[in-house]
């Protein structure tokens, strides 16, 4: 720093330089910030409790203990009528968690091979898919839930003249029958045997990754995985003696008792959820592939790859830096999109909690801000989850 | 991406957290006058009860009470304007001062009465829940449905209800829930449920609604109690007493022979009941904050209780529900209001 005047000048001169001092200036700006939103949701949550107070309303989150005494069409978990509005809560939780984790899965599925498809060289199907992808892309979800709820309901025939497949399964317009597993004592052999299976897999996968860097030598991880996780645990459940017996659906009184029941409000959410969410995955795929320049096509022909090796190697692994990042959005955007299953009396969150609930309690600001934190919690996860997968398959320079 | 109705009620819940509370009670009446129309909470559309006609004025029985306070207060029964809300948009539409009062076929009960900072003004139709089934079944009695499912509409006391009704007697059943009576019905008629179940007066309204009304039929059980009247905001008496009183109003007009036909003439009458009623002597409009022709301009306006009741839901009405429990007292109901005096 320059030499300073004299001692006065110095101390006027070192406040206005900590007034310009970027950091400092940083600093307060960033306190005033928090600050302001403190005070903002101070005044916010104070306003409201006292609001609240004042008309006599009830606050608190108390009310998740009591008896729910409402009944739910489809739970994961044990409950009835006599569990409390938080186990209520959950049921909801589970419900939309099921039906956004199926429907990610199936929509990526459907997305990627639908990409795939756009970029055929085979001019029926390139079109097939861009037919089905300019649909149901432009088409709202909402009415695409309605749609599919009638095509799912309206032709299927009454309990009594169920279609069914062997006498084991039975479609209707009650839903989906299907034969449900009991497992007996001896059960536990097959489990172990299946993480057996999976831990030698794993060893097997790091021992083959290995060997290829050392050697150059390659190992059918794959096909080797397969096989072990299907021979192992069906050697268990042999040697345990067929530990698992099923519980077949029977029709009784006005309709079939037993068994698992896929409902048709699931099926129709889950169809309208995948389909819609897949077109826009397509749409993430193919220009994830077409990212990858043309040169890098070359260079694994010149390199002598197969096709399938050059899909595998070469482009595939740099189309993903492109995909994953708004693949994720369409995962949130799926999530999110479950809560239009209000809609078709599909029991999520929405409808459980923040219908049925919200109006026998009447807590409305503590279940929609519940509601929102979960949304958000779901949201986040699924984020973080997609954001370590982006950074391992993120171009790693040397 | 939500859909409208959770939008409905996160913004009403929002106006909780954001609204001044500096908005002073006792306001209601001064309200409603200042702006010149009273905000009436009404259903979505249920014949008989609150329902668009053709030409788009809403008509019913719970709209004639809203009517019948817009009369007493305003002086004119046509100053109402109406809040088409969902069961489960209605309470916080109320809390959150977005309506001046609710009339949309609401149970009392002592959860709402007590915890929603909520009060029932009185009861405008004794209602009970029942089934409705498909002629077809082959089913006599609601003890006969065990295992079937059920077409409901979220947010209701009949939720509750049901469950209670099909844990009680040991059978089970497959609750399927909608948003709107409407889907209720479609789910019913898509053949998604054996049985729709609400309100009983809600059924015969729905099952005019059905492709073929005579396919269906109500089972005989009523398995609750439903009372349904309008509801105000607590901690504001004047207006709570004014909504009493212009029901208990028509209630007790029926009960003495005014209608909308002799109210004129009524006024030359020398029974001091009548004559109380009609503002000509006795305590008048001031007790209330009214005009001393409240009671005066409700019948001339809207009519009495029973008129009300026979053009909306009556035999008047193509629901044609008899009057039973809804009779007045001295004819074997339970109608009953306190006198004027």
């Amino acid at each position: 720093m320059a030499a300073s005047p004299s001692q006065k000048d110095n101390s006027a001169f070192s406040l206005r330089k900590v007034w310009f001092d970027p950091n400092v200036r940083a600093l307060v700006f960033q306190l005033l910030t928090v600050a302001a939103v403190v005070a903002f949701f101070y005044y916010i949550v104070s306003n409201a409790l006292f609001n609240l107070d004042k008309r006599g309303i009830t606050t608190g989150f108390a009310f998740l203990e009591q008896t729910a005494g409402f009944g739910i069409i489809q739970s994961l978990i044990d409950y009835d009528e006599s569990k409390s509005f938080g186990v209520a809560f959950l049921v909801g939780l589970f419900n939309t968690v099921l039906v956004s984790f199926i429907g990610i899965i199936l929509a990526t599925i459907i997305g990627f091979i639908m990409g795939v498809a756009r970029l055929s060289s085979n001019w029926l199907i390139s079109k097939l898919a861009t037919v089905y992808i300019e649909t149901f892309r432009n088409i709202p979800l909402l009415l695409q839930i309605f749609f599919w709820y009638i095509v799912v309901l309206t032709p299927l025939p009454g309990p009594r003249q169920s279609l069914s497949l062997f006498e084991m399964f039975f479609l209707n317009n009650r839903g989906l029958y299907v034969p449900k597993p009991v497992f007996e004592d001896g059960f536990g052999l097959v489990i172990a045997a299946f993480v057996a299976a999976i831990v030698i897999c794993i060893v097997v996968a790091r021992w083959a990754s290995k060997r290829q860097e050392t050697t150059g030598q390659q190992f059918h991880t794959l096909s080797f995985s397969a096989a072990t996780l299907v021979v192992l645990p069906l050697l268990a459940y042999f040697v345990a003696g067929s530990p698992v017996s099923w519980e077949m659906p029977a029709l009784k009184g006005f309709n079939f008792r037993g068994g698992v029941t896929v409902y048709p409000e699931f099926i129709a959410l889950l169809i309208a959820l995948s389909i819609y969410t897949g077109a826009f995955i397509a749409e993430i795929v193919r220009s994830g592939i077409l990212a990858v320049s043309k040169g890098q096509t070359e260079a694994s022909v010149s390199l002598g790859l197969s096709k399938t090796q050059m899909l595998k190697l070469v482009i595939i692994p740099q189309a993903m830096r492109v995909i994953i990042p708004p693949l994720t959005s369409q995962y949130l955007n799926l999530t999110k999109n479950s809560s239009l299953a209000t809609a078709i009396g599909y029991p999520d969150l929405v409808s459980v909690f923040m219908g049925t609930t919200l109006n026998i309690t009447g807590q409305a600001i503590e279940i929609v801000a519940i509601t929102m934190a979960v949304y958000l919690t779901i949201s986040i996860t699924t984020s973080v989850l997609m954001n370590i997968y982006n950074r391992k398959m993120a171009l790693v320079e040397r | 991406m939500f859909k409208k109705l959770p939008v409905k009620s996160v913004v009403a819940a929002a106006a909780l957290v954001v609204a001044s509370g500096a908005q002073a009670e006792d306001a209601t009446l001064a309200a409603v006058k200042s702006k010149g129309f009273l905000q009436c909470g009404v259903s979505a559309g249920l014949p008989g009860f609150s329902n668009p006609d053709s030409e788009g004025n809403w008509q019913g029985l719970d709209v004639d009470v809203c009517r019948a306070v817009a009369a007493a207060v305003l002086g004119d029964a046509s100053k109402v304007k109406y809040t088409p809300l969902t069961a489960k948009e209605r309470f916080t539409a109320l809390q959150s001062g977005e309506i001046d009062i609710l009339s949309r076929n609401t149970t009392w009960t002592l959860t709402r009465d007590s915890s929603l900072g909520l009060n029932f003004a009185g009861v405008n139709y004794y209602d009970g829940q029942g089934f409705m089934v498909s002629k077809s079944l082959g089913v006599s009695s609601a003890k006969e449905l065990d295992g079937a499912a059920v077409c409901i509409q979220s947010g209701t006391t009949t939720e509750l209800n049901l469950a209670d009704y099909f844990r009680e007697h040991g059978m089970t059943y497959t609750p399927v829930v909608f948003d709107t009576s409407d889907q209720t019905v479609k789910g019913f008629e898509a053949g998604r449920c054996d049985v729709l179940t609400s309100d009983q007066s809600q059924l015969y309204a729905l099952r005019i609604k059905l492709a073929k009304p005579d396919s269906a039929m109500v089972l005989p059980e009523i398995i609750s109690k439903e009372p349904l009247g309008p509801v105000v905001r607590q901690g504001d008496d004047q207006w709570f007493n004014i909504v009493k009183w212009s029901l208990f109003a028509m209630i007790n007009a029926e009960e003495l022979g005014i209608s909308l036909e002799n109210v004129d003439e009524m006024l030359k009458s020398t029974n001091p009941n009548v004559r109380r009623l009609l503002g000509l002597e006795g305590p008048k409009g001031k007790g209330l904050g009214l005009d001393d022709k409240w009671g005066y301009n409700i019948v001339k306006q809207v009519g009495n209780y029973g008129e009300a009741f026979d053009r909306n839901v009556g035999a008047g009405s193509p629901l044609g529900i008899a009057r039973g429990v809804n009779a007045l007292w001295k004819d074997g109901g339970f109608q009953y209001a306190p006198p004027i005096r």
